[in-house]
């Protein structure tokens, strides 16, 4: 299964959830948002949400800005 | 003789539903350490303070971030849309804001600073994503501080598209040059504020960007706007601490001095010191 995170690609072998997603890049501890082919999925809904092929997922988090 | 007691207090800046004590908003861009990034914000005296979305960086995410610099239970955190060229990926980036804060619990989760550039070079606001941008996030019940031109329409149609503030740029982001045309600023200020022009007295004006010294602040503020959002200004002055504390008086300085009446400019001198009892010999009389 392919899918795209931040712009670059990515295998997986079987089905996984957002926060198994999260898990495996380091990032389930910190506060991050993440979206679903242009849709926003919130933090609730990680735990249930199964990514699918092709799927495009953008993962933000807050930086310094003006 | 009986003395009055002047009126040195500043009341709160009303943003929608949000309530600032300070007049000042600053941005967390740009600073060499986390550590004078936090004593900035805090000489500045900012209760409201502006942040970018990104995307989390997957190969290196350790180290200090933002969040960890940062007093969340301090401040209010205003997430911006900078770096979106459309309105579609101005709201996206909009909403990933208000999942993240609303994760962390911050109070901020429910406004966003609106930017959709035109081009990356001037970083001037393309007028049309803005508006078009604007009034999609009012419908999904954000509060919209809109980062705008100092067109004086344009502002007018952004506080009729629902904009909580418009913010227009007193110059480019980033360039220093401070407010390039104070003629247009006070027309926006008449045409949003002054009952006269149509405008509400209570509508709140914001002079965003371009602003580089303590005196474009006090300009800004003299000009009747009701407040200054400014980053690069203070993270890029060689002290940045002492720059900060100098924004937040010359902010406090053009908020009074407006308010106070300033007098006329006239042609000819006006003496401060009496004529009459002069003992000199005045030329021509």
């Amino acid at each position: 299964m392919d899918i795209t995170v931040n712009g670059e690609a990515m295998q997986l072998e079987s089905p996984l959830v957002i926060r198994e997603l999260l898990e495996r890049l380091g990032l389930a501890d910190r506060p991050c948002a993440v979206e679903i082919n242009r849709a926003v999925v919130t933090r609730d809904d990680h735990g249930t949400t199964v990514l699918a092929d092709g799927d495009v997922i953008e993962i933000v988090t807050l930086v310094g800005g003006g | 003789m009986t003395t009055t007691c002047s009126n040195t207090s500043i009341e709160p800046l009303q943003l929608g539903p949000f309530s600032l004590r300070s007049r000042l908003i600053v941005g967390t861009g740009k600073y060499e350490t986390w550590d004078v990034m936090r004593d900035a914000l805090d000489a500045s005296g900012a209760d409201a303070i502006t942040v970018a979305v990104r995307r989390e960086r997957l190969l290196d995410a350790e180290g200090r971030s933002l969040l960890d610099a940062i007093d969340l239970g301090r401040y209010t955190i205003l997430p911006n849309t900078a770096g979106c060229f459309s309105a579609e990926d101005a709201v996206r980036v909009a909403r990933l804001g208000r999942e993240l804060l609303t994760q962390l619990d911050n109070p901020g989760k429910d406004w966003v600073k609106l930017e959709v550039l035109g081009d990356k070079a001037t970083l001037l606001p393309d007028p049309v994503g803005t508006l078009e941008a604007c009034r999609e996030l009012v419908a999904d019940g954000f509060t919209v501080l809109c980062y705008s031109s100092d067109d004086p329409i344009m502002a007018t149609r952004l506080r009729d598209a629902g904009a909580a503030s418009v913010m227009p740029a007193g110059s480019p982001i980033g360039t220093g040059r401070g407010i390039a045309n104070p003629a247009a600023i006070a027309i926006i200020r008449d045409l949003l504020k002054n009952p006269e022009h149509g405008g509400d007295p209570a509508y709140p004006l914001i002079v965003d960007a371009g602003v580089g010294t303590p005196s474009d602040v006090t300009l800004a503020m003299e000009l009747g706007v009701d407040g200054v959002l400014l980053n690069t200004g203070i993270a890029h002055a060689t002290e940045p601490v002492r720059m900060a504390t100098a924004m937040r008086q010359a902010c406090e300085a053009g908020y009074h001095g407006y308010r106070a009446g300033r007098i006329g400019r006239k042609l000819y001198a006006s003496a401060s010191s009496p004529w009459t009892g002069v003992v000199s010999t005045i030329p021509g009389e």
